[in-house]
């Protein structure tokens, strides 16, 4: 958003990268597909609503994988719902994000000594880019997340997703000798 | 007009004979009426029908192991009367069985209290207790694949879950 | 604007328009399929049930009271239609005074005749119940308590007064 800032004082013409407007347009408009499973689904939903507001900045919650940009996985992650998970993270169009919200999806929370059915930690369903700890974290703190995430967006090149660029960086010597 | 324990206790003797009661455990708050397991469908239609007391709600089906070294485990049934405002507490004793190929085996209520359905699905799938006619035994809060019956004492995590590390 | 010395007519602009249209969508969809990441993968284009293996197809059958009613519908609007252009010829004052007042005798019959017969047909679809819908059966619990409905009235009642 910095760069439009600049130049609207100056005769009304905008002349940008094409990456740059593609990463404004997509971390303006993010689309989270909320997967309320427990109690952080409450706090999220208080960050929805007005006293939070959540839409400032573009964000509307969707309800199918198909038309969301964003998984915010907001709960206990219990193995019987770690399957849905998966497909459900699957069926998301790219270019994806999941946000991990409160201690349970992060790393198992409270459960993670005693709970034979608590998946400790959703990343080891699904790749995650923002973690938002808390227990639950606070509406303010997943605005922050939120906040976190953009600026990771903003960092994007269209060429080549970044993950991809350090995968291959670090597995050069697995790639097949043609 | 209410009945305490032991009234209802002597109804069940009335009934069914001395044989029925297994034992008894009246030093807890809500005393316990241990019935032979065999009897157990008998004793609770009984309960439900006879016009003194009217037991027509199945408050909780619950259990309890008592670990390899005792070798029992029991099932606890919580019984209500909506009319006559009576609480009465039903408890029946099984061998423990292994959690793998010999598992214990009780009556089910299904037919006596609908309710008794999901209760019991809950009861076999945390603690490995088969109920013989039961409609539909099968697991209801873990996954249909999961291995082992996590609240009996000698339960341990499996490794992995389709993949999933279970372990911290 | 409306220039002799103009090459273009009227049609010719909105035909402009119509181009001009479509070529902006066309460059947006483009544009779109040049940029997006396109990575499709066997998982990704299962169909979506919120995570659950899909059972059957999504193609069942329809109810064919639909097709019924559309039926019945169709016949009596087009008797509808035919009322109006009856209902204006009825109204003629020119051809009442011509046959001196018989006419509007002879059209009101005539449309009662044709309402009647189009009424036959509606009673005999209404009475061999092809207007009917069908209803899901309703079945009753097979269970019956023993206890007597007086005792859960007295329940209610020891409730109520004691919490109004």
């Amino acid at each position: 958003m910095s760069l439009l800032d600049h130049k609207f004082g100056q005769g009304g013409i905008v002349v940008s990268q094409l990456e740059d407007v593609l990463n404004w347009a997509r971390l303006s408009s993010m689309f989270p597909m909320s997967f309320g499973l427990a109690c952080c689904a409450i706090e999220m939903m208080q960050t929805f609503t007005s006293g939070y507001d959540l839409d400032r900045f573009g964000i509307i919650p969707r309800p199918s994988p198909r038309q969301s940009d964003v998984m915010i996985v907001a709960g206990t992650v219990t193995f019987k719902m770690a399957d849905r998970i998966r497909r459900l993270y699957e069926q998301m169009p790219e270019p994806r994000y999941v946000i991990s919200m409160g201690s349970c999806s992060n790393c198992g929370g409270p459960y993670w000594e005693h709970g034979y059915h608590v998946v400790k930690g959703v990343d080891r369903i699904v790749p995650v880019d923002i973690y938002v700890p808390g227990c639950p974290p606070r509406p303010e703190a997943l605005i922050g997340g939120f906040l976190k995430l953009q600026e990771k967006i903003r960092k994007e090149t269209l060429v080549e997703p970044k993950a991809v660029e350090r995968f291959l960086a670090n597995h050069k010597s697995e790639q097949p000798v043609v | 007009m209410s009945h305490t324990f032991q009234d209802i206790k002597e109804a069940i003797k009335t009934r069914f004979g001395e044989y029925v009661i297994a034992g008894e455990n009246t030093a807890l708050a809500q005393p316990q009426l241990i019935v032979k397991t065999s009897l157990l469908k008998d004793v609770c239609l009984f309960l439900r029908d006879d016009k003194r007391f009217f037991f027509d709600q199945l408050s909780c089906v619950s259990a309890v192991d008592n670990g390899p070294v005792k070798n029992t485990l029991e099932v606890i049934y919580h019984l209500y009367s909506i009319p006559f405002h009576l609480f009465f507490v039903l408890k029946v004793e099984v061998d423990r069985g292994d959690g793998k190929e010999q598992l214990p085996e009780i009556p089910s209520v299904v037919d006596v209290w609908r309710t008794a359905d999901w209760h019991e699905r809950e009861a076999y799938d945390m603690y490995g207790v088969m109920f013989s006619g039961h409609p539909d035994l099968r697991r209801i809060l873990l996954p249909a694949d999961w291995e082992g019956y996590p609240l009996r004492k000698d339960y341990t995590e499996q490794e992995y879950y389709h993949g999933i590390k279970v372990a911290y | 604007m409306v220039e002799t010395t103009s090459q273009l007519s009227e049609f010719g602009m909105i035909l402009l328009f119509i181009i001009t249209g479509i070529v902006f969508v066309l460059i947006g969809v483009a544009v779109a399929a040049l940029i997006r990441p396109n990575r499709p993968n066997i998982e990704k284009m299962l169909v979506y049930e919120c995570g659950e293996d899909a059972v059957g197809k999504a193609w069942v059958n329809m109810n064919a009271r639909y097709y019924l009613t559309a039926l019945i519908f169709v016949l009596f609007e087009v008797e509808v239609i035919y009322l109006f252009p009856i209902a204006t010829v009825y109204g003629d004052a020119k051809l009442d005074v011509a046959t001196n007042g018989s006419w509007t005798i002879f059209s009101l019959v005539e449309i009662l005749i044709f309402i009647g017969l189009l009424f036959i047909g509606l009673i005999y679809v209404w009475s061999k119940g092809y207007l009917d819908w069908n209803k899901p059966e309703v079945k009753s619990e097979a269970f019956v308590s023993k206890v007597p409905r007086n005792l859960y009235e007295a329940v209610n009642k020891k409730y109520s007064e004691t919490h109004s």
